[in-house]
């Protein structure tokens, strides 16, 4: 019997729980808003490395074996490991776990890669196919500016609709042996990809915007929950515009979620005093606001339901180039703290 | 979509609304104040050399040439990019923006090799004001020719 309700959410018969969550960011996330939530917070963006690419893969490597770690699993007992980035061919992660010796199914969601690998993470969890998963994701500011805008010393000014990429990496051990008990993920909502012809490379969070929406109605209506079901409902990347636009969109279908509605990329930075413009963004900024700030607020109770909708901008530098609209997509995934 | 009858049009103006733009009138204070010292500093240049003896021609290229270096040199050193940050087209458009557009991605494609990283990736930025100022240049001679050829 399928578990799939409405057109495209699926609930688990037995939710999944997150035993354990590590986060590792660079300094300007240490410095934010919930800079203290991070497991660890390294001074230097290169990280002894050589190149940018490398200690983004050492960001992805050491988050994970701390998630394995407070999980108190064995290395051995973790059958499969979701991850992915936003470089090109998700090196920034095949590098990462190439010595971690366990198996490995590549993700990518752009920015929305989190949601995703939670998601499908939980399906083959639940599905019977494995007994405890690993989700992950990351980026990198300088391997993400490196690839995708200026070499990093180049003189520029970056607009006011402009985003900061995360350094960091958060992940979450799904495990299916609390019995469903704890802070769990209760239904996944898979988005579609959504084009509402905004070529603006400098303004993703209006890109993707639509996306988020469109996944966040489509949740409601597949679940039949209402915006107030959700102690805190939030977005992955989308910043102060993309935030406002979610807003309108829902508002004007009749969904009313000014009151427990954010973003990871508002929560992340403090755009006064931090220089990040409209808010964070990249795949690390859902994952490390999870696995650091949201998971604690769910192990202290403060939270008890949340809905977290990680946002990815599926473009490339070759499709921005040739003057294509940037394509958006969300993924909801519904976490609960069952007792 | 199928969750919202919004048009891509109505969402455009709705970016619109949302989005902020910069602040053209600061930001033009601001490069005029960097791009006005860059040429004060430069122009101290020819005027110390002119009066240690120097040509006039040869003083005006060395101190394009200093401007060069220094840019360079604020470039390898992590500097550049704020000055220009704050100044804006005050530091881009005189010949120090051109340097740090060459010497940026030579330092950030050093770890790609010597060929295939700063050979290849030195005038990813430059390149292209290279071709288009030659082909203009080109295109202006050949005006200037003709006009010389009618009117002569």
């Amino acid at each position: 019997m399928s578990k799939k309700h409405g057109n495209q959410t699926v609930f688990f018969q037995q939710p999944v729980s997150i035993i354990a969550a590590a986060s590792i960011v660079g300094p300007k996330e240490g410095q934010g808003p919930i800079g203290k939530y991070f497991d660890r917070v390294v001074e230097d963006v290169l990280w002894d490395c050589k190149s940018w690419e490398q200690a983004e893969s050492k960001f992805v490597s050491d988050a994970i074996k701390l998630a394995i770690q407070k999980s108190g699993l064995l290395d051995t007992e973790i059958d499969c490991i979701l991850a992915g980035d936003l470089l090109n061919q998700i090196i920034g992660t095949s590098f990462g776990v190439r010595d971690l010796n366990r198996p490995f199914i590549g993700m990518f969601g752009a920015c929305s890669t989190f949601g995703l690998a939670m998601g499908v993470g939980s399906m083959l969890v639940d599905g019977g196919f494995y007994n405890n998963v690993i989700a992950s994701a990351s980026s990198h500011f300088c391997a993400a500016e490196k690839q995708f805008r200026f070499p990093l010393e180049f003189g520029s000014q970056r607009p006011p609709s402009s985003t900061w990429t995360v350094t960091g990496n958060g992940a979450a051990v799904l495990s299916n042996k609390t019995g469903g008990k704890g802070i769990c993920v209760t239904a996944y909502t898979a988005g579609k990809v959504v084009d509402m012809g905004i070529t603006d490379i400098n303004n993703m969070g209006a890109a993707m915007a639509p996306s988020a929406a469109d996944t966040l109605i489509t949740h409601f209506k597949d679940t039949g929950r209402n915006p107030d079901y959700y102690d805190l409902i939030i977005t992955g990347d989308l910043g102060y515009i993309g935030h406002e636009l979610v807003l309108k969109i829902t508002q004007e279908q009749g969904y009313h979620i000014s009151s427990n509605y954010t973003d990871c990329g508002i929560k992340i930075f403090d755009r006064e005093t931090q220089d990040t413009h409209s808010g964070g963004s990249g795949c690390a900024c859902s994952a490390v606001t999870f696995a650091g700030y949201l998971y604690n607020q769910m192990q202290n109770s403060a939270i008890g339901k949340l809905l977290l909708l990680p946002t990815g901008a599926l473009l490339s530098t070759t499709s921005a180039q040739q003057g294509e609209s940037i394509p958006g997509i969300c993924h909801a995934v519904a976490i609960e703290n069952i007792s | 979509m199928d969750n919202s009858n919004i048009t891509k049009e109505r969402f455009s103006q709705m970016v619109d609304k949302s989005s902020p733009n910069s602040n053209i009138f600061t930001n033009c204070c601001k490069a005029f104040a960097i791009g006005g010292l860059i040429c004060v500093f430069a122009q101290a240049i020819i005027q110390w050399l002119l009066r240690m003896g120097v040509e006039k021609d040869i003083a005006s290229t060395l101190s394009s040439v200093s401007l060069i270096f220094l840019a360079s040199l604020l470039t390898g050193i992590g500097v550049f990019d704020n000055l220009a940050k704050f100044g804006g087209a005050g530091a881009i458009v005189p010949i120090t923006g051109f340097a740090n557009a060459v010497a940026a991605p030579a330092v950030e494609f050093k770890k790609e090799g010597f060929i295939f990283g700063v050979g290849a990736k030195m005038f990813v930025i430059a390149g292209p004001v290279i071709v288009y100022g030659l082909a203009t240049s080109w295109v202006i001679g050949i005006i200037y020719w003709l006009f010389n050829r009618i009117g002569g």
